[in-house]
């Protein structure tokens, strides 16, 4: 399955490669605009010397956390956003007709490299903000900045696929998912004690972000949580990862079964 | 090979009513189909636009979950066992593109070749024999958005069969080709049935189509199967029309005979619609004479358009 995956993006891969001064430009042009949600961050610190008792290399780490991870599900994943073309075009048809899983197919429809921007980007501040947040590295907290990317990415996809379903109910459904996705990585960019209580409840309980940066930032960081959850939660997201990507796995396999084509 | 049980498929549809009161709808696309296939049947599936052709086929390739009824394609139920049975079957819809929009043709079956991970003797033995029947050599490198239609649609037959499909499903597989092309895909595909035994089932506006092709027709309409059988014996059942074309020898009013009547008129020529089974065209002829003087007459037999015209017009629900 991984083998035929790297065969449909290889293709993809090539075709985009065909045009280079395009790529290079809208790699640039893809880190610089992400770059202007870092720079926001800065500008805000420029009034406040903490937020929600965090440092601006702090709020670095948790933003550069969930860029990296965000960059990575989106290069991944991204390819779901045009689900709802898909399916209004009819293309979706042929991916049924195809002996491959339908979600495979639809991910790996296109692979969008100038993603890769955000990807550098992310990176870069992340590793600028490790420099300055005077981490006591431990063989443990390296494997969880590790492991907390991995993680995050995971969550970020189960979202996703998640959220993708809708389209399947309701054709007209890609604004509203973009403003979940893009909406999503921009609150998981910031600590979640500076939240309102009902938009903790809901990054915690709900739709699982908190588990992206959040916690895993504050055992990195070894910062004492400022809402006092307990420790554990820090470790909790590899299990948070596995239960949405299986929730998000379910609810699509339910989704597929409705699909009801266009007429033709 | 294929076998429908009292298949049916319902979709809700909300109709607006007024600004924000929306109404839900249940419209039957297909009510209760059951027939047959056997292996090596060449089954041609017709019946006008919103008949229910597209979703039948669909459901028959697992893209369409039944609302109701059994299905069972070479033995699988195609929505429970989509992969195994996409190994299986080809598929073609005529108004999609299955192959990759800006890769080269051989690219495309390449990928293909991965996906349906055929062995790569018979995938090179395929691709030769199919690239010298439908002539692609000369269009093997372009991207398929360069093709035209018919180039593509030789790609889209070929990319189908690359995996040795037992069952070859077709909709509308000749929209939009031209005689030439159109011509070619026929002979592709009778070839395909009768050298590879390949079961295949096509719909079609195009009833020649199913005249060149199929030994079996089915017709639909509204969601229901109104004939099953040959052509041969829908014209004889239900073409029981002949017509008579007299040319006279000066325009003449519309001749007012019995057991027949006049359905168009071009000058001195009319056209004399009768039963056989009320009159015989020799007494036509002669009553005709003693009419008008008469210069020359041909006899036309039904063709397959007009009895298929006449039967999704009177929606003709003899079954068989």
């Amino acid at each position: 399955m991984l083998g035929i995956y790297r065969r449909l993006i290889g293709a993809r891969i090539r075709s985009q490669l065909q045009y280079r001064l395009s790529f290079w430009l809208n790699l640039i042009g893809t880190a610089l605009l992400t770059f202007l949600d870092f720079a926001a961050i800065l500008v805000l610190f420029h009034q406040v010397d903490a937020l929600g008792g965090w440092t601006v290399a702090e709020v670095g780490v948790l933003y550069g956390i969930s860029c990296v991870a965000f960059a990575l599900a989106d290069m991944i994943f991204g390819h779901l956003d045009q689900l709802p073309e898909m399916i209004r075009m009819g293309d979706f048809d042929q991916v049924l007709v195809r002996p491959l899983g339908s979600l495979l197919q639809v991910i790996s429809a296109d692979f969008a490299l100038r993603r890769l921007g955000k990807l550098i980007q992310g990176s870069i501040v992340l590793a600028v903000a490790l420099a300055h947040a005077d981490v006591a590295w431990t063989v443990g907290r390296a494997a969880m900045l590790v492991v907390a990317i991995l993680a995050a990415c995971v969550i970020f996809a189960g979202i996703w696929i998640a959220l993708s379903t809708i389209v399947f109910w309701l054709v007209d459904s890609h604004e509203a998912v973009n403003a979940f996705t893009y909406g999503g990585n921009f609150l998981t960019q910031y600590p979640v004690n500076i939240f309102g209580s009902w938009l903790r409840r809901l990054v915690i309980y709900l739709i699982p972000l908190a588990f992206t940066a959040y916690f895993p930032a504050l055992y990195v960081l070894d910062k004492a949580d400022p809402l006092g959850f307990p420790r554990a939660l820090q470790f909790l997201s590899p299990v948070v990862a596995a239960a949405t990507c299986l929730a998000g796995w379910a609810l699509w396999r339910n989704a597929v079964r409705r699909y009801r084509s266009v007429g033709s | 090979m294929i076998e429908l049980d009292g298949v049916e498929k319902t979709f809700s549809v909300r109709i607006k009513r007024g600004r924000l009161r929306r109404e839900r709808r249940e419209v039957r696309a297909v009510d209760g189909i059951s027939f047959r296939v056997e292996p090596g049947e060449l089954v041609g599936y017709v019946g006008p636009n919103g008949a229910g052709k597209s979703t039948t086929v669909k459901m028959l390739t697992g893209i369409l979950v039944p609302s109701g009824g059994r299905i069972s394609v070479a033995g699988l139920d195609p929505s429970r066992r989509r992969i195994q049975l996409a190994r299986r079957i080809g598929v073609v819809f005529g108004q999609r593109v299955q192959l990759w929009w800006d890769l080269p043709l051989r690219d495309s079956f390449e990928l293909l070749r991965h996906i349906y991970r055929v062995p790569y003797d018979r995938w090179r033995a395929n691709l030769d024999r199919f690239s010298e029947v439908l002539e692609l050599e000369p269009f093997l490198a372009t991207p398929v958005r360069q093709l035209s239609l018919g180039q593509r649609m030789r790609g889209e037959l070929t990319a189908a069969m690359l995996h040795d499909p037992e069952i070859l499903f077709l909709d509308e597989p000749t929209i939009g080709l031209d005689v030439v092309a159109k011509v070619r895909v026929r002979e592709f595909l009778a070839d395909v049935n009768r050298e590879r035994g390949v079961t295949v089932l096509l719909t079609t506006h195009d009833l020649a189509d199913i005249e060149r092709l199929c030994s079996r027709l089915l017709i639909i309409d509204h969601g229901r199967v109104i004939y099953d059988g040959t052509i041969e014996r829908l014209i004889e059942r239900y073409g029981e029309e002949r017509t008579l074309v007299v040319d006279l020898e000066e325009p003449a009013p519309p001749l007012e005979l019995d057991g027949a009547r006049v359905v168009r008129i071009e000058g001195p020529r009319q056209w004399l619609r009768f039963r056989r089974d009320e009159v015989t065209a020799a007494r036509l002829t002669a009553a005709v004479a003693e009419r008008a003087p008469l210069v020359d007459l041909t006899v036309e037999e039904p063709d397959i358009e007009d009895v298929v015209r006449r039967i999704y017009a009177e929606g003709a629900v003899t079954k068989r």
